[in-house]
């Protein structure tokens, strides 16, 4: 692991830690890594969302065990048995409550930590591995939150695991036989809902484990910082306890305020009322849309007129991500100093969210006489625009801001005006 | 393997080289081998394969009327279908179509059209069995999800869907009587 922290580590005062740490190390690295790490001293509230997101795990993975413990996966006795969650279980609707729009804060605490270190240019070296980790969680999570989904296997679980298991009979040649095997059947039934259930207890603990790869890498190459300029002096770090153990706990209170504002006055806002409806296999929903988080993604699906395409184009938005730090070619990290890359930045936000507009709506409906459908081609046409052809175009043309030369001389400078 | 041929005293390749390849080549085989019961396991089992056939009794079927079986878990759609239904059918046989067949080459009797009601795109349920559905422009079924419209022998006619309706494997085991599968 890392180099210990510019300050030597004084040597523990009490025999049995002592005793402990001479066998196995752990309060050594306890130390080292949450309290004496080096922290850039400027971080501002952004540098948050990976703290939050990491809670949130926490909360989901506890309140899922406690579901667990009541819940039946079986297509006869899945749907009731989630009913008798809401209304029988001491606290059930709670816990349900929580783990539902847990997965909607979860999802909003990762794409506010992604798009930060897209600004900040945290993806550049020596922080690529740093960045894929990340990439590879967001995964997982996509793959979690669709298992989960269908757990209640009401008619917007079992649509959407018929469309999107349905999604790989695109794959030329052995589609049909691909999507067969992911059911263990004819269609999807019991056999798809029993594995997506131990699919869905599995994912995240393989996201804990990749958090903790995500944090080894942090802590080798240590944290970005607003300025993307690399600490060069102990003035320019200050340790992570106190200071940003006390400014996490003030952003989980901000975020969980949210969060719990959402669970106990509005938990349904988030999800569609046909899932209140048993699954039934002879009927589809006439209006079929994912959750939230999925939309920008289903609006790319659509708008792709061929099948294989369309599903390349999805599983494209994401895969081009592992490709950002080569994509863009300058060599300053912070959006900060760059005045064109800046506004390009708001320009993928603001597309990201007509993407997910344009996803929850009918491709055929119109908007002041455009349809959906054009909208969306619009927009995906631009997401990729962004990183295939505008990225790599600015790197030259681009005339950044002076970048300050230390974390220090910039903090120093701004307590003097 | 190379560093290994490298380090010993005999130069090339040494028949300590070949021995490493093949015990490495069976051992990658073998656990690939392994791999396969796990990969198979979460195929149809037995239970599920053997269900793999349903009888339907058409005598109740006025003609007009469609209804819907269940196959494999899937909905099956028959159609006693009208003689104006059949000749615009027969009659589009030759009109530009996204997956040319034959209106004959679907049916065994042609009163009975028999297709699994699952759109080939991304497998909803079209709508068109009631009276009261919408069933798009060529009068077959429509699907609401993403817009894709069947004619009256099943076949794609708009819409992102692919291919046609799939027509299952079925016999007639009787004048009215239906084996599907």
């Amino acid at each position: 692991m890392a180099t210990p922290a510019s300050t030597p580590a004084p040597a523990p005062e009490n025999a049995v830690v002592k005793w402990i740490d001479q066998r196995l190390p752990i309060f050594e690295f306890v130390r080292h890594h949450l309290k004496d790490y080096p922290t850039p001293r400027n971080l501002n509230y952004l540098w948050n969302f990976g703290s939050i997101a990491g809670v949130m795990l926490v909360v989901m993975i506890v309140t899922g065990v406690m579901l667990a413990m009541q819940y039946t996966a079986h297509v006869d006795l899945a749907f009731d048995s989630v009913e008798r969650i809401m209304r029988e279980v001491n606290y059930g609707w709670l816990l349900r409550y929580l783990h539902m729009n847990g997965g909607s804060f979860f999802f909003l605490a990762i794409y506010i930590h992604l798009f930060r270190g897209m600004y900040y240019g945290s993806y550049k070296a020596p922080r690529e591995i740093l960045w894929w980790l990340g990439l590879i969680i967001l995964v997982l999570m996509m793959m979690t939150a669709f298992t989960g989904y269908v757990l209640p296997w009401g008619q917007m679980s079992y649509w959407a695991a018929t469309v999107i298991t349905n999604l790989f009979s695109a794959i030329p040649w052995v589609g049909d036989s691909v999507v067969t095997w992911l059911w263990g059947g004819f269609s999807v039934d019991n056999p798809t809902l029993n594995r997506f259930y131990a699919l869905h207890y599995l994912l995240p603990f393989m996201i804990f484990a990749v958090v903790f790869v995500h944090l080894w890498a942090l802590h080798t190459v240590k944290s970005n910082n607003p300025l993307g300029v690399e600490p060069k002096t102990r003035q320019d770090t200050i340790p992570f306890h106190p200071y940003y153990t006390a400014k996490d706990f003030f952003g989980f209170g901000m975020f969980f305020l949210v969060y719990l504002a959402i669970v106990f006055f509005a938990p349904n806002l988030f999800s569609e009322p046909d899932n209140y409806i048993p699954a039934n296999s002879l009927v589809t929903p006439p209006h079929i849309v994912p959750e939230w988080y999925f939309l920008p993604y289903y609006a790319i699906l659509r708008s792709i007129p061929d099948k294989l395409l369309g599903v390349i184009a999805m599983f494209g938005s994401i895969l081009i991500l592992f490709f950002l730090p080569w994509l863009d070619r300058s060599k300053i990290k912070s959006g900060k100093f760059r005045p064109i890359f800046k506004q390009l930045f708001w320009l993928l936000v603001a597309d990201s969210i007509v993407l997910g507009w344009v996803g929850g709506n009918r491709p055929d409906e119109l908007f002041y006489s455009v349809s959906f459908l054009t909208i969306g081609r619009v927009a995906t046409a631009y997401y990729f625009g962004h990183f295939l052809v505008l990225l790599p175009a600015i790197a030259s043309i681009e005339k950044p801001k002076p970048v300050p030369e230390s974390i220090s001389a910039a903090v120093g400078a701004k307590s003097k005006d | 393997m190379a560093e290994t041929a490298a380090k010993t005293d005999e130069p090339g390749e040494t028949r300590r080289d070949f021995l490493y390849l093949a015990t490495t080549a069976v051992g990658v085989a073998g656990a690939v081998a392994a791999l396969w019961p796990f990969i198979d396991s979460m195929n149809p089992a037995a239970d599920i394969r053997a269900l793999s056939s349903t009888e339907v009794d058409l005598s109740p079927v006025a003609v007009g009327q469609r209804i819907t079986a269940k196959w494999r878990g899937k909905p099956v759609f028959i159609d006693h279908r009208t003689p104006e239904e059949i000749k615009r059918a027969e009659q589009d046989d030759n009109a530009d179509l996204r997956d040319p067949e034959k209106d004959q080459a679907r049916v065994k009797k042609p009163e009975w059209l028999v297709v699994i009601g699952i759109c080939t795109h991304l497998g909803c349920v079209p709508l068109g069995q009631k009276p009261t559905d919408p069933r798009g422009e060529w009068a077959g079924w429509f699907c609401p999800c993403h817009g894709s419209a069947y004619d009256t022998s099943g076949r794609i006619r708009k819409g992102p869907a692919p291919r046609n309706l799939a027509v299952p494997l079925y016999e007639f085991t009787a004048d009215n009587m239906i084996t599907i599968g």
